[in-house]
């Protein structure tokens, strides 16, 4: 009883499909198939997963919320870009935890249970002038969606990306075509410059540079740093929170945020928000409440040595 | 026909649901409620009086013939009975567990004078349960021929179940759209399984796939797809917003962002959506072992929770709720149920401020005592607080359960509009919102109610929505026309 619009072999739909380009044929299973995988940094995994309606409505600042297996967790992520095209959106994950893990355990062919997206409000786009992008770690991937539709708006981009040594620096290039200036810091020196990404945003404020509004994305006490540095200097900061979530719809509340002494839904109400509002210190709490429980549940599941041995498959 | 003189009818008392005992329920998240014997429920339909004007009929929100369906139970013909509920109740073995009978179609029983009125819901359950076999095995009968016209439901709740059943037996092809993986809406994510087993959401559904309505999930309407999209260019003729009222309020008091502190429907959507009660289930649920639990709110939703906690082995749970018992909104059944698994009421209290330790866990709460004045808008008595009455409890966990608000995630959508409440504008006669061809039901129009109004409401929706479909032409865009 269960129809697919797609194995009827009505001649009439197909070619109101050629006609109308803009028609996506909703009652469709979607397999969200990943197309592509790579690995970029050690445990960093960059995915083109098949979700053709997300890509299509993407903007630039939201997340989609997945499930990799029917049993997984249901866990937001940041989406780096859409390719409406190929109906593909691209995420970039570290496996770290027990369903980021599952995620990059999956192989090219496979499908992710479920995708739901895009959710939240998109970044506000605007043309303010020099704007600086700091991204840390995988949060580089949110910012760079971010920063290029900043720069395609006509705003001067500086990017600051960050990692730890030279092995961790991703999305490089990305950020170099989209980017005025591009800042390449390791914490050890090892590449690009010696120093935190805050460094290089202090060392353009000591250069006198004007900038009219900063923009990151990445580990909270990265965040919250960063915040304070561009409160001193009264520049409007805007931060893309990463809260724990489960359905991202603002059903359950489980990813509020004090935000100007407010509760807020990060999932409706965000995920980017004034970093001078917010109150880091309850949102890293937050999300350390799972922590011990997660390493128990990863403990029972090593899936570590499953993911590397897909990669060395490919 | 029921034999028995009016007289000896009279004499029989009311037979209570047989259930898992309290120590034993505590201890696991199967029904608590087991189901009447086909010999109890024919002694309990037995009791019907039979009244010509039948006032439980018209206590009851889509109306069942409610003497008619006792009388086939009474004749052993549960099919027929099961009929009788079906033709005006589409989710028989759902209603017979989770309506509020007590203020509904048992309110207004004649035996109810007496304070026994004759047990309705544990029947509609019971000719549910005992007809499932019998309702899979036969053909789908009384689908009018396919209309090609093409309706898209927003959310997978009951009003939109409810809705859906009623299209496709019209002939209209039904798509029900649902942002999560599951179907179902609160009855999936919200109601836990010792109170409605999934097991009989899922029944339900393929009931709905076996009338050919197509469900698809994954998709949020509003943010995968607009409401213009649906009609424009996927060809949709109408559309039904069935999406509930999901946004949790919080109480808005200082400390509400401390670890330890759940919305209820966190709480619900990781025990009963993500299974966290089950030690294979990947989504962690905080540790309620061993721990004293606060619940502040006293519906259903309150309940479930405090329940919920107590199979999750807390020592010990409150419910806090800042009026008395009498004006408690849950179901009467639930209460009981949950004194007798140890919950306790602590009533006229209500909170100021969540205390945290240095790791921003809670600790305790600090509260007020309340006292009840003149009665409000609701009919209910208006607490007011008491002045220097404040007073601390030591607690672990909390969940606030103090209702919802509506779903902002359609907000945006042009010709919509909406309440200072954040509920949809639809014409009270045929439920169509200010914008044509697009009908709404349920708790996105009502604010939080019941599962059988928004039933209610989703089948008066699919009347309305055939009406307007009949005297349209079909959307030119519909592939099908």
């Amino acid at each position: 009883m269960d129809q697919n619009y797609l194995t009827l072999p009505d001649k009439e739909i197909q070619q109101f499909i050629k006609n109308v380009k803009s028609f996506i044929l909703v009652p469709v299973k979607i397999m969200f198939e990943i197309k592509d995988k790579k690995k970029i940094a050690p445990d960093i995994y960059r995915l083109e997963v098949y979700a053709p309606l997300v890509a299509k409505k993407f903007l630039a600042g939201q997340f989609i919320v997945l499930r990799p297996l029917e049993t997984s967790e249901r866990i937001p992520l940041t989406v780096m870009r859409a390719d409406v095209e190929n109906g593909t959106i691209r995420l970039v994950v570290k496996a770290i935890g027990l369903s980021t893990k599952q995620l990059c355990g999956l192989n090219i062919g496979d499908t992710v249970a479920d995708l739901l997206g895009p959710l939240g409000q998109p970044s506000e786009i605007d043309t303010f002038g020099t704007v600086v992008i700091v991204g840390g770690g995988v949060g580089s991937a949110v910012s760079f969606a971010v920063a290029e539709s900043l720069r395609n708006a006509g705003n001067r981009v500086i990017s600051i990306i960050g990692a730890r040594n030279k092995d961790f620096m991703i999305l490089e290039d990305d950020f170099r075509a989209i980017s005025d200036e591009l800042y390449v810091m390791t914490d050890d020196g090892s590449y690009g410059k010696k120093g935190f990404v805050t460094k290089q945003l202090i060392d353009l404020y000591e250069q006198g540079r004007t900038l009219d509004r900063v923009i990151t994305a990445g580990p909270i006490p990265m965040m919250r740093i960063i915040s304070d540095i561009t409160h001193e200097h009264k520049t409007p900061t805007i931060v893309s929170l990463n809260p724990i979530m489960i359905d991202g719809i603002g059903m359950c509340g489980g990813c509020r945020a004090l935000v100007g002494g407010k509760i807020v839904f990060v999932c409706v109400d965000g995920p980017e928000f004034d970093a001078h509002q917010v109150d880091f210190d309850s949102l890293i709490r937050r999300n350390n409440a799972y922590r011990n429980i997660e390493i128990e549940k990863e403990h029972a599941c090593r899936l570590d040595a499953h993911i590397e041995e897909n990669v060395k498959n490919e | 026909m029921n034999e028995l003189p009016l007289k000896e009818r009279m004499k029989i008392n009311r037979h209570p649901m047989p259930a898992q005992l309290p120590e034993e329920r505590t201890a696991n998240f199967n029904e608590v409620n087991i189901g009447y014997s086909l010999q109890i429920a024919q002694k309990e339909a037995q009791r019907c009086l039979q009244c010509k004007n039948a006032p439980c009929t018209a206590g009851c929100p889509v109306n069942v013939h409610i003497p008619q369906f006792l009388t086939h139970i009474i004749e052993g013909n549960l099919l027929a009975a099961a009929d009788v509920i079906l033709n005006d109740n589409f989710l028989p073995a759902i209603c017979g567990r989770v309506c509020p009978q007590e203020t509904l179609c048992e309110s207004v029983c004649v035996l109810a004078k007496k304070g026994k009125p004759v047990a309705i819901g544990n029947l509609e359950r019971f000719t549910a349960d005992s007809t499932t076999h019998l309702r899979s095995e036969r053909e789908m009968e009384g689908i009018a021929n396919p209309t090609g016209k093409k309706v898209a439901l927003v959310g997978s709740g009951p009003s939109s179940l409810a809705c859906a059943g009623d299209l496709a037996r019209f002939g209209h092809s039904v798509t029900i759209f649902e942002a999560l993986h599951a179907f179902g809406g609160v009855l999936a994510f919200g109601i836990p399984e010792f109170r409605l087993p999934k097991s009989i959401v899922n029944y339900e559904i393929d009931v709905l796939r076996r009338l050919g309505v197509r469900f698809e999930k994954n998709i949020v309407i509003g943010g995968t797809l607009t409401l213009n999209e649906l009609m424009n260019g996927e060809g949709y003729d109408a559309v039904f917003i069935g999406a509930g009222a999901g946004l949790p309020y919080f109480l808005g008091i200082p400390g509400e962002e401390l670890v330890g502190i759940y919305s209820a429907n966190e709480l619900l959507t990781r025990i009963n959506l993500m299974k966290a009660y089950k030690k294979e289930s990947e989504t962690p649920v905080l540790s309620y072992q061993e721990k004293v639990v606060a619940v502040f709110g006293a519906g259903n939703t309150a309940l479930d929770s405090a329940r919920t906690a107590v199979r999750m082995g807390a020592k010990k749970v409150f419910i806090i709720y800042r009026r008395s018992e009498a004006e408690m909104p849950a179901r009467k059944e639930e209460v009981a149920h949950a004194k007798e698994e140890g919950v306790e009421f602590l009533f006229l209290a209500s909170p100021l401020e969540f205390i945290g330790n240095e790791e921003g866990w809670l600790t305790s709460v600090k509260l007020q005592r309340m006292e009840l004045g003149e009665p409000d808008e609701s009919g209910r008595r208006r607490p007011h607080p008491i002045e220097d009455s404040e007073f601390s409890m030591r607690i672990e966990m909390a969940v606030i359960a103090i209702g919802n608000g509506t779903n902002p995630l359609l907000r945006n959508t042009p010709e919509l509009e909406f309440t200072k409440r954040g509920t949809l504008k639809v014409n009270q006669g045929t439920l169509e919102t200010t914008k044509q061809g697009v009908f709404a039901g349920g708790d996105i129009v009502t604010g939080g109610a019941t599962v059988i109004s928004a039933m209610g409401a989703g089948r008066k929706a699919a009347q309305s929505i055939h009406a307007y479909l009949s005297e349209s032409e079909p959307n030119e865009k519909n592939p099908r026309s």
